[in-house]
């Protein structure tokens, strides 16, 4: 026995003979995660939340969240003697006199950028693998309600400094608060104290910033995480894997030091990027004050698609007795957002409500298996990605040489088009996929080498794919639509008949699939 | 394709093939050293970062090629910073991919769903537990408790009134008075007409008291915006024109839409432009939306001059400036 066994060993029973956890610590000590890159990928988020917790800490120590007003008397010549507040004054400080306060004010932002990153990417992950299915639900809307969060997170954060930059996306925000129907007014006063910007504003997000958010982040993020150890991870199909077992490696220690690892190798690329990499370099915005501006105001990319929606708005107001309603502001700030994220949240239960599928999934899918599911995820994302380019379209006028009413143009009416044409184009491609998939099973892989044949005929020589490989490409479930009889035994049409045939309508499109080669249809070509 | 007719099998888990590390001795020790490298290179990272935070002045700059002229002590600090992390990381990831035992583990799944007996004992528990309570049968009680409960939510919301003053007519009042002189901004200078040439624009705010301090919030809703064309390009009504001096027109700088600043003006167009949605004025017709998310005009300022020849506002804004609200009536 060596050293460090003995001390593994001496702790295990220092702690259970305190707490009584031996059986549940080794259970869980040898807990099988399973291994896959993609896996990794909320891993990313968790990790920028606690890189985010450490360099934000550090900036409180300095930051002095107060919209009073100092005269600059910092190191940063081209802003001295100017009027500015302190939020502003003392970003500056961090920025300039704080060693390692640009390195940290960098990290945190970068940290944020990658945060947000991270958490789409996870949940396109999540998405597209099927991985939200039951008993999934709790954890998909917990997860939707992160993005949420972490969306309003980063905008109160880099609005912060207060700077040129900062004050308008807050004079937006502003905006769409008065916006509001009937108590809009109301509530921009009192977010603000009165009339904007006022002096409390800044302040007031600081705390939620600072304290109220983090602490949501913590407790959904630690329910989020406890849901996965209990419900265990879902693995992708494969060889030996099936929907009773989950195959991988122990928490201890293997687990452990990769996820440990890939910490400090997130940490590490964060710092690097704070290091090199330039980011809201405020002292250039200028202090905020209502009254200027400068081009190019763009938002941090996670609001993107918010801000390229407003703008692409049409010029809509309604004036009716005495009152103002701004469809302009409403319908791109409110009510579409509120649809794409109750839709999303909502999404797990729409589909098992489609199919009928009421069991438990812990097998991923492959997305080509699921075209309907992978149409519609492609299709939300070509909608976030014409909003987001239209959130961009003064820079990308500026970038190659196109007028911003060009852009503006194809993003209105690519908004409507495009989504609903990648819908189409994906599920096809998803069903060609199948398609090779069937092929290769059913006629082996092309090797590449042509043989002629002795009355002068070229072939190409397939071979059979590997069994495991022909497991993985049919192991997935091919269900009918669900049968839903629009009139009872007798002839007598059943309540809800609308809605029956709504659901036998998506269930039909969402049942659309390539027969997967079967051992008959081998056997059957054997013969020939 | 229904699933009864015969599938192809599954094969079960492949064989687990061995890594060199575990056979060849030679191969471990070498892994071992490679991990040990990762470690000391982490080591090293936190040297450079001690060595940059005190020995690189903060106004040290140094120049490399992609970065360009770079400050050298948050450079070094950063990439020690960030090797001290990044290698720690690949050392133990190294450590785990080589050394430690990579044969994978099968364990069971079992159904969240508890047995039949459970759930229904749970249910019995439940309905039980209802009916000691007896909430159906007490409706004074069940009543009672739904307005205290009710009532209790809307405390927190009252405490929350005092977070700021109500709107009142604040929105739709600006600080300009028929007679209030234009002032540039910065320089609070009173404008004469011939300061701007044609084409010129000039941001102004009204007067102030001398040391009076001027508050943000004011200059959010009192920014004008100054542009002089020839008379002869406007295509105005007679009020509107009437509201002109000698070719100057105001605007308020603050937009119709969401209340940025509406800074960009485009002189052979005569088209103003808020960099924040686009939204597009045209300075000729009294600042009409020719383009983007804006619906209204931006408010044109009445201006004249006063006995000294200074501009002046000739009234007061007619409408309300910046971004709609609920009460606002046209």
């Amino acid at each position: 026995m060596t050293a460090s066994e003995r001390i593994a060993g001496t702790v295990a029973n220092y702690v259970d003979e305190r707490t009584g956890a031996a059986k549940w610590m080794k259970k869980n000590l040898n807990k099988v995660f399973p291994d896959h890159w993609s896996f990794l990928l909320g891993e990313i988020a968790l990790y920028s939340f606690v890189i985010l917790l450490l360099s934000g800490t550090f900036l409180t120590f300095w930051f002095d969240p107060s919209q009073r007003e100092v005269v600059y008397e910092g190191s940063y010549a081209p802003l001295k003697g100017l009027e500015m507040s302190a939020a502003y004054a003392s970003t500056l400080d961090i920025s300039f006199e704080i060693r390692g306060g640009l390195l940290m004010r960098q990290i945190h932002h970068w940290a944020a950028l990658i945060f947000m990153a991270a958490i789409v990417v996870h949940l396109m992950r999540v998405y597209f693998t099927g991985a939200f299915r039951k008993p999934r639900e709790f954890n998909w809307i917990i997860g939707v309600g992160l993005l949420t969060l972490g969306i309003v997170e980063g905008f109160l954060g880099y609005s912060l400094p207060d700077d040129l930059l900062s004050g308008t996306g807050i004079r937006i925000a502003e905006a769409i608060i008065q916006a509001l129907p009937v108590v809009g007014s109301y509530l921009a006063f009192f977010a603000f104290g009165g009339a904007f910007p006022g002096e409390a504003f800044i302040p007031r997000i600081y705390t939620v910033h600072v304290l109220l958010l983090p602490g949501a982040f913590l407790a959904l993020i630690t329910v989020h995480l406890m849901l996965v150890w209990y419900q265990k991870h879902t693995q992708y199909p494969g060889p030996g894997r099936t929907e009773k077992n989950v195959v991988g490696y122990p928490l201890f220690p293997v687990y452990m030091a990769k996820a440990g690892g890939f910490f400090f190798i997130v940490f590490g690329v964060t710092a690097f990027l704070g290091a090199v990499a330039s980011i809201n370099p405020i002292w250039l915005y200028g202090p905020y004050t209502p009254g200027q501006i400068s081009a190019g105001s763009q938002p941090d990319w996670y609001m993107g698609w918010l801000d390229g929606l407003v703008r692409m708005a049409p010029p809509l107001e309604t004036y009716i007795f005495g009152r103002t309603i701004s469809w302009n502001i409403l319908i791109p700030g409110l009510i579409v957002p509120g649809i794409l994220f109750t839709g999303m949240a909502l999404y797990p239960f729409i589909e098992s409500w489609m199919t009928g599928d009421k069991r438990e999934h812990h097998l991923l899918d492959r997305p080509r298996n699921a075209p309907n599911r992978t149409a519609l995820g492609v299709m939300s994302l070509t909608f976030m990605l014409v909003a987001l380019i239209n959130g961009g379209n003064d820079i990308i006028a500026i970038t190659f040489d196109l007028t911003i009413n060009q852009i503006m143009w194809f993003s209105r009416i690519g908004i409507f088009v495009l989504p609903p044409l990648a819908f189409v184009i994906t599920k096809r491609l998803c069903l060609s996929l199948q398609r090779a998939d069937r092929d290769l099973v059913l006629h082996g892989r092309e090797t590449g080498r042509l043989v002629m044949m002795p009355h002068g005929e070229f072939v190409e020589v397939h071979e059979p794919i590997s069994p495991e490989k022909a497991w993985l490409l049919t192991q997935h479930e091919q269900n009918p639509p669900l049968a839903l009889e629009e009139s009872d035994l007798r002839g007598v049409r059943r309540p809800g008949v609308l809605k029956n045939k709504l659901r036998a309508r998506l269930s039909k499109a969402h049942a659309v699939s390539i027969p997967k080669a079967t051992a008959e249809d081998l056997k059957e070509i054997e013969h020939h | 394709m229904s699933n009864e007719i015969e599938a192809i099998k599954d094969p079960g888990l492949p064989a687990h093939v061995h890594r060199r590390a575990d056979t060849d001795p030679k191969a471990a020790a070498k892994a071992e050293r490679q991990v040990a490298i990762l470690f000391l290179l982490s080591a090293l990272g936190t040297l450079t970062l001690i060595g940059a935070y005190f020995f690189i002045p903060q106004d040290a700059f140094i120049f490399f090629p992609v970065l360009g002229n770079t400050n050298a002590h948050q450079l070094f600090l950063g990439l020690g910073m960030a090797a001290s992390l990044f290698f720690i990381g690949m050392g133990a990831i190294h450590w785990a991919k080589t050394l430690m035992p990579d044969e994978e583990v099968v364990i069971q799944r079992h159904e969240f769903r508890s047995e039949d007996e459970d759930r229904a004992a749970l249910i019995a528990t439940a309905k039980a537990g209802a009916a000691a309570a007896g909430l159906g049968r007490r409706s004074l009680i069940k009543r009672s408790l739904g307005l205290s409960l009710g009532l209790v939510g809307l405390s927190p919301l009252i405490l929350l009134r005092d977070l700021g003053p109500l709107p009142g007519d604040e929105l739709k009042k600006t600080s300009w008075k028929a007679g209030t002189r234009l002032v540039t901004d910065p320089g609070d200078r009173p404008i004469r007409a011939d300061d701007l040439e044609v084409g010129a624009v000039a941001q102004t705010l009204p007067e102030i008291g001398e040391g009076v301090h001027r508050k943000l919030s004011d200059i959010g809703k009192d920014a004008v915006l100054l542009i002089r064309l020839r008379p002869e390009e406007f295509n105005l009504d007679a009020e509107r024109l009437s509201w002109t001096h000698e070719g100057i027109i105001a605007f308020s700088k603050i937009c119709s839409h969401m209340g940025c600043a509406v800074a960009l003006y485009e002189q052979q167009t005569k088209h103003l432009l808020c960099p924040c949605h686009q939204s597009t004025f045209d300075v000729t017709r009294a600042a009409k939306v020719i383009f983007g998310p804006a619906a209204r005009p931006l408010p044109q300022l009445a201006i004249t001059v006063d006995s000294e020849g200074y501009l002046i506002a000739k009234q007061p804004f007619t409408e309300p400036v910046g971004p709609s609200f609920w009460e606002r009536s046209s």
